[in-house]
């Protein structure tokens, strides 16, 4: 329990309030109290945030945590922690689980566990069609009212575009918002990276761009013809931000995210057979990666989304064409996104937005990724200029499935606060009482 | 280049003195294969292992039998009738192996990068004998010494391949091995059986050309180098079929009239008699199928022995 705490000397970033400037912040039993300069609060304990950057929870639309049906890449205690450490108050549980997140019992059993074993938020995200096989929509209307925030066939994209189209106009009762996997399944078949130079190399199937594009292209014009909201998950070509961008002039309700790895890797990474950096989509080129960090800069992409995926050291130890695809990745997002920041892409405070504020308003959760007085307490300290290593070891994920092992990164959560607990507290903070 | 050589995995890492050093070796092993004795004890207490995880012959043969004229103890492995049938992984075989003793592995596998698994992951010495679509080093060395021993040098020859690019480790290994050789290199197939950003459409190897017509792919070649071709490629979509791959794509006498007079002939085997190849060319004057299995052993014989002796790069 925390109790009453004064985080102080920081310099607070919160997008919902339009804030960028040093102040102390003011939490009890779980809330956000106060937000001014040189506050003083006697008996309430202190946290020196010096040099620190304080800002809401961040918020991740897109992650795997495995349960239920795969504990053994991550479950709810191993799987939250992880997102705290990685400065995450609320992500989106994707529902590719076994059995999937398609019926009202199994979300209830995810909740159940989150609520028990959980040291953040989790929000289900629902199937669109039943046992995410493209053909039947789910029940929608019982799955709202049972708590999930979104609907998608994460892993696979919904095939069939009356299906799709079905998906959509169904949804528009509920204001769910769909979450699409654009992956066209025919052309994608079999493809381990993406084709291209790095394909041909190394003799392996090749994912073309154009696989992506396709369904980005089909589903924004379902999207403009049903008036329903589509949200793009982990956009990695250069084709597709323009669809997007292009769509977005026209109004459509389009939503799109970029990942931590797309935005700082290229298909290169790929070159050895590295399994740690077999992913899908897969990493792309130079020119791809280019574009997508311009998307991020002029608001095409909304949000960024870490698309967490645990995987166990067995399973990424075999033959590249067996190996499943996915990146660990709630912690070490913050420190290669704030890579970007600091190559003059994106401000500080733009960043902080895509964690916060906009995935927020991406849910219809506006007491969620914000200081205001009143907001439940979720607060990440981050120190931008701490270097780590990233290894095994300091990884909290079962998931050791990243290609950064043995890199060092700079910038490091220092705290996550979430309601009257520290989800996560560097082993090198200390809470004072004056 | 500096260091020792530990592994041969593909060729994108071979220089050309490299290559020319181990063509210099398999001269001195034909020699050793021309003995009424033929044997030296080079690899005496040596151990070498042969894990075929796909269906060979002759690679696997020529192996076998480039091992024992050195005098190593050979191990051959068959896949099916050893654990890996009880489901135990590539990884872990390998470590037995080394448990056992095992000093060189040769592997063949149907993924792509297999043999990079091994050798990242054990302290045995690996030679790729076939990796999915990726590389076949070893039979690439043995087309070009096959194509050296008749030409004198490889810098500036003329060599057309013709067939499935796509899928073939032995065309992407003797892309790399030719071009760093200064051959000149011209692909012939239908674009589907093109891989991606390859010779001047893209930018891996752009001095490499592609001319899916025949007749203009054959002219003038001092090599043809002929791929099998894979029957399930029609079923895949790749080709509309059989027939018309034969008709465009066949090498037979007439159309080998349009390349150099002294044009030499080779197919990695075994040949599908009347598609890629007509039989007459098989056998015909031009052909060095037979030979490149001779000298793929003296090569094979070359290659262990340059890796048991501490490789100087």
């Amino acid at each position: 329990m925390i109790g009453e705490l004064l985080i102080k000397g920081g310099h607070i970033i919160d997008p919902s309030q339009e804030l960028d400037q040093r102040a102390d912040l003011l939490i009890s039993e779980g809330r956000i109290i106060k937000l001014a300069q040189n506050l003083d609060v006697p008996g309430a304990g202190i946290i020196d945030a010096e040099g620190l950057i304080v800002s809401p929870g961040f918020i991740d639309l897109h992650s795997h945590l495995r349960t239920p049906g795969f504990e053994e890449k991550e479950d709810i205690s191993s799987g939250t922690r992880s997102a705290a450490k990685g400065g995450f108050t609320t992500v989106l549980a994707m529902p590719n689980t076994e059995p999937p997140l398609d019926n009202l019992s199994t979300i209830t059993l995810l909740m159940t566990l989150a609520e028990k074993e959980g040291v953040i938020r989790v929000l289900p995200v629902g199937c669109i069609t039943r046992g995410r096989k493209g053909k039947e929509i789910v029940d929608m209307g019982e799955l709202s009212q049972a708590g999930v925030v979104a609907l998608s066939d994460d892993g696979s994209s919904v095939a069939d575009a009356s299906v799709m189209y079905q998906a959509m106009c169904y949804s528009l009762a509920f204001n769910l918002i769909l979450i699409e996997h654009c992956e066209e399944p025919a052309l994608a078949a079999d493809g381990q990276v993406n084709e291209g130079i790095v394909a041909t190399r190394l003799g392996l199937k090749g994912i073309p761009t154009e696989a992506e594009d396709i369904i980005v292209a089909r589903d924004i014009l379902l999207a403009q013809a049903t008036g329903s909201r589509v949200h793009i998950a982990h956009v990695s070509t250069a084709t597709s931000v323009n669809i997007i961008r292009k769509a977005k002039e026209k109004g459509i309700k389009v939503t799109a995210e970029a990942t931590p790895h797309h935005l700082t890797m290229t298909e290169e990474s790929l070159l050895g057979y590295d399994t740690l950096a077999k992913v899908k989509p897969p990493l792309r080129r130079e020119e791809d990666r280019q574009a997508l960090i311009q998307g991020v800069a002029d608001g095409t992409i909304d949000v960024i989304a870490t698309d967490h995926s645990p995987h166990t050291d067995a399973e990424k130890m075999v033959e590249f064409d067996k190996a499943p695809f996915g990146i660990s990745g709630f912690e070490t997002a913050l420190p290669l996104l704030l890579g970007l920041v600091r190559d003059g892409y994106i401000s500080l405070y733009q960043l902080i937005d895509m964690l916060t504020e906009k995935p927020a308003r991406i849910i219809g959760k506006l007491n969620l990724g914000t200081l205001k007085t009143g907001s439940p307490a979720e607060v990440t300290l981050f120190d931008p200029e701490k270097e780590w290593l990233v290894s095994k070891n300091s990884l909290i994920s079962k998931g050791k499935n990243t290609p950064l092992i043995g890199q060092m990164l700079k910038g490091k959560v220092m705290a996550t606060i979430f309601g009257d607990e520290f989800a996560y507290l560097d082993e090198s903070m200390r809470i004072e009482h004056a | 280049m500096a260091g020792k050589r530990r592994h041969i995995l593909d060729l994108d890492d071979f220089s050309a003195e490299e290559i020319t050093g181990v063509f210099s070796v398999a001269e001195a092993m034909r020699e050793v294969m021309g003995r009424p004795v033929k044997k030296t004890p080079a690899l005496r207490g040596k151990v070498v292992a042969t894990l075929f995880y796909e269906p060979s012959t002759r690679t696997k043969v020529s192996f076998d039998l480039a091992a024992k004229m050195l005098s190593a103890e050979v191990l051959s492995l068959q896949p099916q009738t050893t654990s890996v049938a009880k489901g135990e992984s590539l990884i872990d075989t390998a470590h037995t192996l080394e448990a056992l003793g095992v000093d060189i592995l040769i592997l063949r596998h149907a993924s792509s990068g297999a043999p990079y698994l091994a050798a990242q992951n054990t302290s045995l010495n690996i030679i790729n004998a076939g990796d999915g679509w990726h590389a076949h080093p070893t039979q690439a060395l043995l087309d070009l010494y096959t194509i050296w021993r008749h030409k004198g040098s490889l810098e500036g020859l003329k060599v057309t391949i013709v067939g499935d690019i796509k899928h073939s480790r032995v065309a992407r290994s003797n892309i790399w091995g030719l071009t760093t050789m200064g051959a000149k290199v011209t692909l012939c197939c239908p674009y589907t059986l093109l891989p991606a950003n390859l010779g001047n459409t893209g930018s891996l190897f752009p001095e490499v050309s592609l001319k899916p017509d025949i007749y203009s792919a054959l002219e003038g070649a001092d090599v043809v180098m002929t791929l099998r071709l894979q029957r399930e490629r029609q079923a895949y979509g790749d080709l509309p079929s059989i027939r018309e791959y034969t008709n465009l794509y066949q090498i037979n006498d007439e159309r080998l009239k349009l390349a150099k007079k002294d044009v030499v002939l080779l197919h990695p085997g075994p040949v599908n008699e009347d598609i890629e190849l007509a039989s007459a060319c098989v056998y015909g004057p031009n052909s060095l199928i037979k030979e490149q299995v001779t000298n793929g052993v003296a090569v094979r014989m070359a290659l262990l022995y340059l890796l048991s002796q501490g490789w100087h790069k």
